[in-house]
């Protein structure tokens, strides 16, 4: 345990470290900002706000994206919000509240620099997106409207539709497109990062496939950021998109990149439940649905029993025999409590057995009080969108009415379930971005830094546009500062030469196993592992006989996958089997870490440790860390910890409460 | 309770930009109808995989409606035959038992096949690089509030915005054009005052890009707007063709 | 310059011209309808359309207008067509939306030019071109009302007369709004304002066609039984 990190906070009070950083940091001259170009994989909100925002600083920028489009990131599919600390509702919001809601939300586990700093940077981010013309919801007045979101007292959070990740996905492609309009940036879509290429010790290119003709091509640059988002897909049933995968962010990892708290992964409280076998992914329902839903489960047992049996339905309850459990054991919060608390309330009363739906893994999510209140025109004006999505899916309305019981009207509920949506943990960077191979940033989900144990609903959006816009463009030129000295590199240099090469054998390795399984057979049983014994619930014995079937798994997958096709053009099916390959690796590193911490914390939870009411019992006096993990130079062997001591000044940690 | 269907499924292969394709016919048993129709092809792909032939190829990924990258034109109609949605929120209960269902890529010359159904949209990637933004450098924008902007044009600004570029428009259009999507993208700028002072540059810039790259011309068939997954209006066209007259006759 | 070489400046020059040729449809429609009243009066129209040099100079600026608005749409169409591909859908259906003349404009355009062919044979080459060629004639060629009845005595040109009418119907059913909305004067409220007023002025001038031709044919036009 020798190795030890500088996360480079800088110093002075917490509210004062950015303003000071940013006058004392290096910067490039213009003239030395053409001579240094960039490479940024991805395009979601964070890699396109950087690759713009750099490209528009004067850097050459060379930006991968594996779909066909920048516009098709699955940033793209967040719906809620962004917060942003503006206090334009006068409700008492600042600064300060916001990076204390989002330590607290985090359960104490983030680095309060960090997350200081998003919070001071989240007001310029709805400027710069109304600049670009993202059509937030207003009030009729003319100014922006909001509304309150999942582990807050003030309503913070910035809204268009239901579509907000989207909007504020196209606000950044558009800014890319105009820097690729003007030169400053060139687009590579439908390319997949398989490596990075590591010169003199300082990251220096990229290895990348081209998707369509299957050919691997080399890049080199200054610097390389990663923007790849997190690693949810090695669940198999998530929340993210089909192409989602960990493989940039694996491939640093193996070459020497930190992998900081894997086991904090998001179970997202609102989805719409499981439905078969051939389920390819998991659909989210808004988090704002609790604003006006009130999450409930039958009373009796009988009832529920008669709902999984289908002789009932949620309708059928009268409101004397519902449980609004959120509303029982959280007063203060209610339906708002964060999404971790949210979620273990759900398992909780499923597993004893009083789950709604044919597979007893479902509570209801019910309008009917506030469609009383605020009348069907409004409710369908903020959800609207919402109802139509969960009825093209489940068949179900959930703005029709369907019963009357002594003069109460109730409407269809609608049925929702946890699911894994997002990933905290990721690869570790210190203040500047920066991870453990010089010359390497990751930003956005990818990397771990400003969530802790768990996010708070509408930060996403937040971290990725202020990473992307206004934190990386800064700190990475401190790190370019010196580097225009460098010669541009050739990549016929022998590293070059050799990180292809280990690719191309990589994918020759997977074409000859040429045994009996798909790829998605494989990820299926790899995601009913990870649920099972790595998912809500985890314990000691569980989580060791999940890391005995992870690598089981890795061996079936090494010795028994079959890809058909060639590897010359494009073939979905070895992209896929690489993802996997990788997914299985981050599976165990989640595993791993799950089980060295014996605690519970935000998205972590260790059933051997929890109070008597159920809630998380975090251990500060052992696991106030962040834990890293290096890689040892096979697959096989397993990874080393490393922490990172976590230093609180300006917030006293305490026991999360969202009861009173 | 889900039912199981049965159905023939024919979908189209092609090899390349320059290949000759052909349908390819298959049987599907038993396809439960609370299946999403991509799944369904999931389904299709597992058991090609298992008789050792490569699988169907199609673009797809969010799978909830909003990236969209999906694109299959099904029984006659982009997206499928449900309105107001795109193809990966399709599901099975829109087809009966014993139905012929036919699955055919966007065709367009200004969209060549990669493969099967798979198809190169990078077209409207370049006509959003024509114009379709704002100037703005980062960092240097003025308080959100500063400009206000009635409920009713940030509303309507939102419902252009809502266009996701999966380009059924110009599947479904005889003519091959562009038109929906430029205009919605103008729209959405014109209708906002960040937007104006570079709205004429904008329109006159994405309509030339958008001819270069070969798309049609509007003949205001509202096929587009009738096959929109997000129903998008023609009335985003009109909007566009005064503003690029507007820009034309100030010239 | 825009109006040829961008696609909406091409439909701008569709839409004048389609907007200047409903015009004189109109005017041409006022001319008939008095062939239903007076013979005497339709004739006096007839000479001062005659050879005389206004008339010709607005009948260049016709043909023109006819013209442009042939050869424009034949450069989109062949435009439209590059632009859809070699691949042909094998299944196409017709959203419930879509009108059918909206996507069979070039069809009908095409029976309304053969239509006009016909009808120029019919009165035009009789009326004016006669007179400019001194060829001879069976009528005075300011004698239109007699080519009138002519014409229409024969079933046959009755048929195809209404074939035309009918397709230029659907031509403007979908025309006039369609116009309107390239010129950018529309909307979603004045889109249905613009169709339900396309529809109304269309159908009337249609059928102030269709009374002439009608009346012509049955013998029953009131102008018939006052000549007589």
């Amino acid at each position: 345990m020798a190795k030890t990190l500088n996360s480079r906070i800088p110093e002075g009070p917490v509210a004062e470290k950015w303003t000071n950083y940013k006058a004392h940091q290096r910067l490039v001259n213009p003239k030395n900002k053409l001579k240094l170009d960039v490479i940024v994989v991805g395009t979601g909100l964070a890699g396109a706000s950087a690759a713009a925002s750099l490209g528009e600083m004067g850097f050459n920028v060379y930006n991968f994206c594996i779909q066909d489009s920048p516009r098709r990131a699955h940033s793209i599919a967040a719906q809620g919000g962004i917060n942003a600390a503006k206090n334009y509702q006068n409700d008492g919001d600042s600064v300060y509240r916001l990076f204390y809601d989002t330590v607290k939300g985090g359960d104490y586990r983030a680095r309060e620099a960090n997350v200081y700093r998003l919070a001071e940077v989240s007001n310029d981010i709805i400027d710069q997106c109304v600049a670009q013309g993202v059509p937030f919801a207003r009030e009729y007045g003319g100014m922006l409207a909001n509304r309150s979101f999942g582990g807050a007292q003030v309503s913070r959070t910035f809204y268009a539709k239901g579509q907000t990740g989207q909007q504020l996905l196209l606000g950044a492609y558009s800014s890319l497109s105009a820097q690729v309009n003007a030169g400053k940036v060139k687009l590579y879509t439908r390319y997949e990062m398989e490596d990075v290429v590591i010169v003199d010790g300082r990251a220096r290119g990229i290895i990348a496939k081209n998707l369509v003709t299957g050919k691997l091509e080399r890049f080199s640059a200054n610097a390389v950021v990663i923007a790849t988002g997190g690693y949810g897909n090695a669940y198999f049933l998530s929340t993210n998109a089909m192409g989602c995968n960990c493989t940039a962010a694996v491939q640093c990892y193996r070459k020497g990149a930190y992998f900081a708290n894997p086991s904090y992964v998001q179970i997202h409280p609102t989805c719409i439940p499981v439905h078969g076998d051939k389920q390819s992914k998991l659909t989210l329902m808004s988090e704002s649905l609790r604003n006006d839903g009130r999450i409930w489960v039958p009373k009796k047992l009988e009832d529920a029993k008669k709902l999984q049996a289908g002789e009932i339905k949620g309708s059928d309850i009268p409101e004397e025999d519902r449980d609004y459990y959120l509303e029982r054991r959280y007063p203060a919060f209610g339906n708002l409590v964060p999404r971790d608390v949210a979620s273990r309330a759900a398992k909780e009363r499923c597993d004893k057995g009083y789950g709604v739906n044919n597979t007893g893994l479902a509570v209801f999510l019910d309008f009917s009080e506030s469609i009383e209140r605020l009348g069907i025109d409004v409710v369908l004006q903020r959800y609207g969108n919402l109802f139509d999505m969960y009825e093209e899916i489940t068949d179900v309305n959930p703005g029709e009415l369907a019963n009357e019981i002594n003069g109460v009207k109730y409407y269809n509920p609608m049925m929702i379930f946890p699911a894994i949506h997002y990933t905290m943990g990721g690869i570790w960077v210190d203040y500047e971005l920066q991870t453990t191979i010089t010359g390497l940033f990751a930003i956005g989900e990818c990397n771990f830094s400003d969530h802790g144990a768990n996010r708070l609903g509408a930060s996403a959006l937040m971290q990725g546009l202020a990473d992307g816009y206004f934190v990386l463009p800064y700190t990475i030129q401190n790190y370019l500062a010196d580097q225009d000295v460098w010669p541009r590199l050739s990549t016929d240099l022998p590293e070059f030469e050799e990180a292809e090469k280990a690719v191309e054998a990589e994918m020759n390795r997977l074409m000859n196993i040429k045994g009996k399984r798909s790829v998605d057979s494989i990820h299926k049983e790899l995601g009913h592992i990870m649920w099972e014994h790595v998912g809500m619930g985890r314990t000691k014995e569980g989580l060791e006989e999940g890391l005995k079937m992870l690598k089981e798994l890795r061996k079936e997958f090494d010795t028994n996958l079959f890809v058909p096709g060639t590897k010359e053009g494009l073939n979905v099916e070895l992209d896929k089997a690489i993802h996997l390959r990788d997914f299985i690796i981050m599976g165990e590193l989640v595993a791993y870490d799950a089980l060295h911490r014996e605690e519970s914390c935000g998205g972590h939870f260790r059933e051997e440790h929890q109070t008597e009411e159920g809630e998380a019992k975090r251990d500060d006096a052992n696991f106030f860390y962040v834990g890293c993990w290096e890689y040892q130079g096979s697959d096989d062997k397993a990874p080393e910890l490393i922490k990172e001591p976590l230093e609180y000044e300006a917030i006293k940690v305490q026991t999360r409460n969202y009861k009173n | 309770m889900a039912k199981n269907i049965s159905f023939t499924l024919k979908y189209w292969k092609q090899n390349g930009p320059r290949e000759k394709g052909h349908f390819d016919t298959r049987e599907m048993k038993n396809i439960p109808d609370d299946t999403s129709f991509l799944e369904m092809l999931d389904i299709l792909n597992e058991e090609l995989i298992n008789e050792g032939k490569e699988p169907f190829v199609f673009d797809h990924d969010c799978r909830e409606g909003i990236c969209g990258m999906c694109s299959l034109y099904i029984n006659g109609h982009p997206h499928g035959p449900a309105t107001g949605a795109t193809t990966c929120q399709l599901y099975m209960r829109r087809f009966n038992d014993g139905d012929v269902i036919t699955v055919e890529p966007w065709r367009s010359a200004a969209y060549p096949v990669i493969k099967d159904c798979m198809v190169d949209r990078g077209a409207f990637d370049k006509i959003i690089q024509a114009g379709g933004y704002t100037t703005i450098r980062t960092g240097q924008a003025q308080d959100a509030n500063a400009i206000l902007i009635p409920k009713e044009d940030a509303d309507e600004a939102m419902d252009c915005a809502t266009c996701i570029g999966c380009g059924a428009c110009v599947a479904a259009c005889k003519n091959g054009s562009a038109m929906l999507f430029v205009s919605s993208k103008v729209s959405q700028l014109a209708l906002l005052p960040q937007g104006r002072p570079e709205a004429a540059k904008r329109a006159k810039a994405m309509i030339m890009k958008m001819e270069e790259l070969g798309f049609g011309n509007c003949t205001n068939t509202r096929a587009c707007e009738a096959e929109c997954p997000k129903n998008e209006s023609i009335s985003n066209i009109a909007r566009l063709n005064r503003e690029f007259i507007k820009a034309k006759l100030a010239d | 310059m825009w109006l040829c070489n961008s696609s909406i400046g091409r439909k701008v020059v569709m839409s004048v011209t389609g907007i200047a040729l409903i015009l004189f449809l109109t005017f041409h429609m006022s001319m008939n309808v008095v062939a239903l009243i007076s013979g005497d009066a339709y004739n006096m129209i007839c000479k001062f359309l005659g050879a005389n040099w206004y008339a010709l100079v607005a009948t260049l600026g016709l043909a023109a207008l006819t013209v442009a608005h042939i050869v424009y749409a034949f450069l989109l169409t062949m435009q439209n067509r590059r632009a859809r591909g070699n691949e042909r859908y094998a299944v196409t259906v017709k959203p419930a939306k879509v009108e059918w003349a909206s996507q069979n404009m070039l069809v009908l355009g095409i029976i309304v030019v053969l239509g006009i062919l016909l009808h120029l044979f019919n009165f035009w080459y009789n009326m004016m071109f006669a007179e400019v060629a001194h060829i001879s004639v069976p009528h005075d060629p300011a004698d239109g009302f007699a080519y009138i009845k002519d014409t229409f005595a024969c079933p046959v040109y009755v048929v195809l007369y209404i074939v035309w009418l009918v397709a230029i119907w659907f031509h403007l059913s979908h025309g006039f709004w369609s116009a309107m909305h390239t010129l950018g004067w529309n909307g979603k409220i004045w889109f249905n304002r613009w169709r339900t007023i396309g529809l109304v002025y269309t159908s009337l001038l249609m059928l102030g066609f269709l009374v002439v031709v009608l009346a012509f044919a049955f013998g029953v036009a009131p102008s018939l039984c006052c000549a007589a």
